[in-house]
Protein backbone atom coordinates (compact mmCIF):
# COMPACT_ATOMS: atom_id res chain seq x y z
CA UNK A 1 0.00 0.00 0.00
CA UNK A 2 1.35 3.37 -0.75
CA UNK A 3 1.16 6.46 1.19
CA UNK A 4 0.92 9.50 0.29
CA UNK A 5 3.92 11.62 1.45
CA UNK A 6 4.90 15.07 1.05
CA UNK A 7 8.09 16.58 0.86
CA UNK A 8 7.10 20.20 1.20
CA UNK A 9 6.97 21.00 5.17
CA UNK A 10 5.96 24.17 4.92
CA UNK A 11 3.12 23.97 2.84
CA UNK A 12 1.79 20.85 4.56
CA UNK A 13 1.66 22.52 8.06
CA UNK A 14 -0.24 25.17 6.90
CA UNK A 15 -2.42 22.71 5.60
CA UNK A 16 -1.92 21.08 8.85
CA UNK A 17 -2.67 23.93 10.88
CA UNK A 18 -5.75 25.13 8.99
CA UNK A 19 -7.51 21.83 9.48
CA UNK A 20 -6.64 21.24 13.29
CA UNK A 21 -4.32 17.73 12.20
CA UNK A 22 -1.39 16.27 13.30
CA UNK A 23 1.37 16.23 11.57
CA UNK A 24 4.10 13.07 11.14
CA UNK A 25 7.55 14.36 9.85
CA UNK A 26 9.92 11.94 8.99
CA UNK A 27 13.53 11.84 8.61
CA UNK A 28 15.02 9.74 6.12
CA UNK A 29 17.82 8.35 4.32
CA UNK A 30 15.81 5.20 3.05
CA UNK A 31 16.69 4.46 -0.84
CA UNK A 32 14.50 6.65 -2.60
CA UNK B 1 7.94 -1.14 7.11
CA UNK B 2 6.12 1.46 5.56
CA UNK B 3 4.02 -0.82 2.79
CA UNK B 4 2.61 -2.34 6.01
CA UNK B 5 -1.23 -2.00 6.24
CA UNK B 6 -0.88 -1.20 9.82
CA UNK B 7 1.48 1.32 9.83
CA UNK B 8 -0.32 3.02 6.86
CA UNK B 9 -3.69 3.02 8.89
CA UNK B 10 -2.76 4.90 11.37
CA UNK B 11 -0.41 7.21 9.43
CA UNK B 12 -3.85 8.75 8.32
CA UNK B 13 -4.66 10.29 11.36
CA UNK B 14 -1.82 12.79 10.70
CA UNK B 15 -0.50 14.81 7.61
CA UNK B 16 2.77 12.94 6.50
CA UNK B 17 5.85 14.32 5.54
CA UNK B 18 9.40 12.59 4.64
CA UNK B 19 11.85 14.84 4.56
CA UNK B 20 15.05 13.10 3.11
CA UNK B 21 18.87 13.25 3.60
CA UNK B 22 19.36 13.86 -0.62
CA UNK B 23 17.41 17.16 -0.14
CA UNK B 24 20.45 18.86 1.20
CA UNK B 25 19.09 21.91 1.79
CA UNK B 26 15.14 21.09 3.37
CA UNK B 27 16.82 18.29 5.83
CA UNK B 28 19.52 20.94 7.04
CA UNK B 29 16.90 23.57 7.57
CA UNK B 30 14.18 21.02 9.35
CA UNK B 31 17.11 18.73 11.10
CA UNK B 32 18.37 21.33 13.13
CA UNK B 33 15.11 23.54 13.34
CA UNK B 34 13.81 20.14 15.01
CA UNK B 35 16.79 18.73 16.29
CA UNK B 36 16.71 15.75 14.66
CA UNK B 37 20.36 13.93 14.92
CA UNK B 38 19.82 10.96 13.00
CA UNK B 39 17.64 8.94 10.92
CA UNK B 40 14.93 7.49 10.54
CA UNK B 41 14.16 10.32 12.92
CA UNK B 42 10.21 10.82 13.06
CA UNK B 43 8.22 13.55 14.56
CA UNK B 44 4.50 13.75 15.66
CA UNK B 45 3.75 17.42 15.66
CA UNK B 46 0.93 18.99 16.64
CA UNK B 47 -1.07 21.32 14.13
CA UNK B 48 1.19 24.47 15.22
CA UNK B 49 4.11 22.51 14.68
CA UNK B 50 5.00 21.78 18.05
CA UNK B 51 6.59 18.43 18.56
CA UNK B 52 4.90 16.09 20.76
CA UNK B 53 6.68 13.12 20.72
CA UNK B 54 9.56 11.62 18.54
CA UNK B 55 10.90 8.40 17.78
CA UNK B 56 14.55 8.16 16.34
CA UNK B 57 16.15 4.71 15.19
CA UNK B 58 13.72 1.89 13.25
CA UNK B 59 11.09 0.13 14.47
CA UNK B 60 9.47 -2.41 13.63
CA UNK B 61 5.90 -2.31 12.48
CA UNK B 62 4.85 -3.80 15.97
CA UNK B 63 6.44 -0.86 17.88
CA UNK B 64 5.96 1.80 15.27
CA UNK B 65 2.05 1.85 15.33
CA UNK B 66 1.94 1.64 19.15
CA UNK B 67 4.50 4.74 19.31
CA UNK B 68 2.15 6.73 16.09
CA UNK B 69 -1.13 6.69 17.98
CA UNK B 70 0.84 7.17 21.41
CA UNK B 71 1.78 10.65 19.60
CA UNK B 72 -1.72 11.27 18.06
CA UNK B 73 -2.76 10.72 22.04
CA UNK B 74 -0.11 13.20 23.20
CA UNK B 75 -1.43 16.03 20.44
CA UNK B 76 -4.69 15.54 21.80
CA UNK B 77 -3.85 16.21 25.13
CA UNK B 78 -1.79 19.36 24.39
CA UNK B 79 -4.58 20.36 22.26
CA UNK B 80 -6.68 20.32 25.84
CA UNK B 81 -8.68 17.48 24.33
CA UNK B 82 -8.41 15.29 27.41
CA UNK B 83 -10.95 13.41 27.06
CA UNK B 84 -10.56 12.00 23.85
CA UNK B 85 -6.47 11.71 25.05
CA UNK B 86 -7.47 9.20 27.59
CA UNK B 87 -9.59 7.02 25.01
CA UNK B 88 -6.36 7.22 22.94
CA UNK B 89 -3.95 6.51 25.52
CA UNK B 90 -6.33 3.55 26.96
CA UNK B 91 -6.41 2.23 23.13
CA UNK B 92 -2.63 2.17 22.82
CA UNK B 93 -2.41 -0.33 26.43
CA UNK B 94 -5.45 -2.49 25.17
CA UNK B 95 -4.20 -3.02 21.88
CA UNK B 96 -0.78 -2.90 22.47
CA UNK B 97 -0.07 -3.92 25.97
CA UNK B 98 3.06 -5.43 25.22
CA UNK B 99 4.78 -2.61 23.89
CA UNK B 100 7.30 -0.37 25.39
CA UNK B 101 5.54 2.62 25.03
CA UNK B 102 2.65 1.34 26.77
CA UNK B 103 3.40 2.07 30.08
CA UNK B 104 3.97 5.61 29.49
CA UNK B 105 0.31 5.11 27.85
CA UNK B 106 -1.58 3.84 30.73
CA UNK B 107 0.66 7.02 32.72
CA UNK B 108 -0.54 9.53 30.57
CA UNK B 109 -4.38 8.00 30.65
CA UNK B 110 -4.66 8.84 34.29
CA UNK B 111 -3.63 12.23 34.19
CA UNK B 112 -5.83 12.87 31.06
CA UNK B 113 -8.77 11.66 33.12
CA UNK B 114 -7.63 13.86 36.13
CA UNK B 115 -7.71 16.64 33.61
CA UNK B 116 -11.04 15.79 32.47
CA UNK B 117 -12.87 15.26 35.48
CA UNK B 118 -10.45 16.86 38.22
CA UNK B 119 -11.23 13.63 40.24
CA UNK B 120 -7.52 12.86 41.62
CA UNK B 121 -8.62 8.83 42.17
CA UNK B 122 -7.90 8.69 38.20
CA UNK B 123 -4.19 9.13 39.57
CA UNK B 124 -4.56 6.83 42.62
CA UNK B 125 -6.17 4.32 40.36
CA UNK B 126 -3.52 4.79 38.20
CA UNK B 127 -0.69 4.08 40.57
CA UNK B 128 -2.40 0.58 41.18
CA UNK B 129 -3.08 0.09 37.80
CA UNK B 130 0.74 0.64 36.69
CA UNK B 131 1.72 -1.55 39.96
CA UNK B 132 -0.35 -4.70 38.76
CA UNK B 133 0.27 -4.31 34.84
CA UNK B 134 3.69 -2.98 34.78
CA UNK B 135 5.81 -3.05 37.72
CA UNK B 136 8.95 -2.53 36.80
CA UNK B 137 8.58 0.31 34.55
CA UNK B 138 10.07 3.85 35.36
CA UNK B 139 6.49 5.25 34.66
CA UNK B 140 5.12 2.95 37.24
CA UNK B 141 7.73 4.70 39.60
CA UNK B 142 6.39 7.78 38.84
CA UNK B 143 2.78 6.68 39.54
CA UNK B 144 4.26 5.80 42.82
CA UNK B 145 3.88 9.39 44.18
CA UNK B 146 -0.32 9.00 43.66
CA UNK B 147 -0.66 5.99 46.01
CA UNK B 148 -3.34 6.49 48.42
CA UNK B 149 -1.55 4.47 50.89
CA UNK B 150 1.04 7.52 51.36
CA UNK B 151 -2.09 10.17 51.85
Amino acid sequence: MAMNWNGNFDEQLARAREAGRPVLLDFSAAPM
Amino acid sequence: VWPDPRVADVVEQYVPVRVHVKDAEEYQRLSTQYGAEWTPTMLMLDPGGTERHRVEGFLPASELVPHLEFGAARIAFSGGDHERAEQRFRHVVEAHPESEVAPEALYWAGVSRYKATGDKSALQQTTVAMRTQYPSSPWAKKASVWDPARS
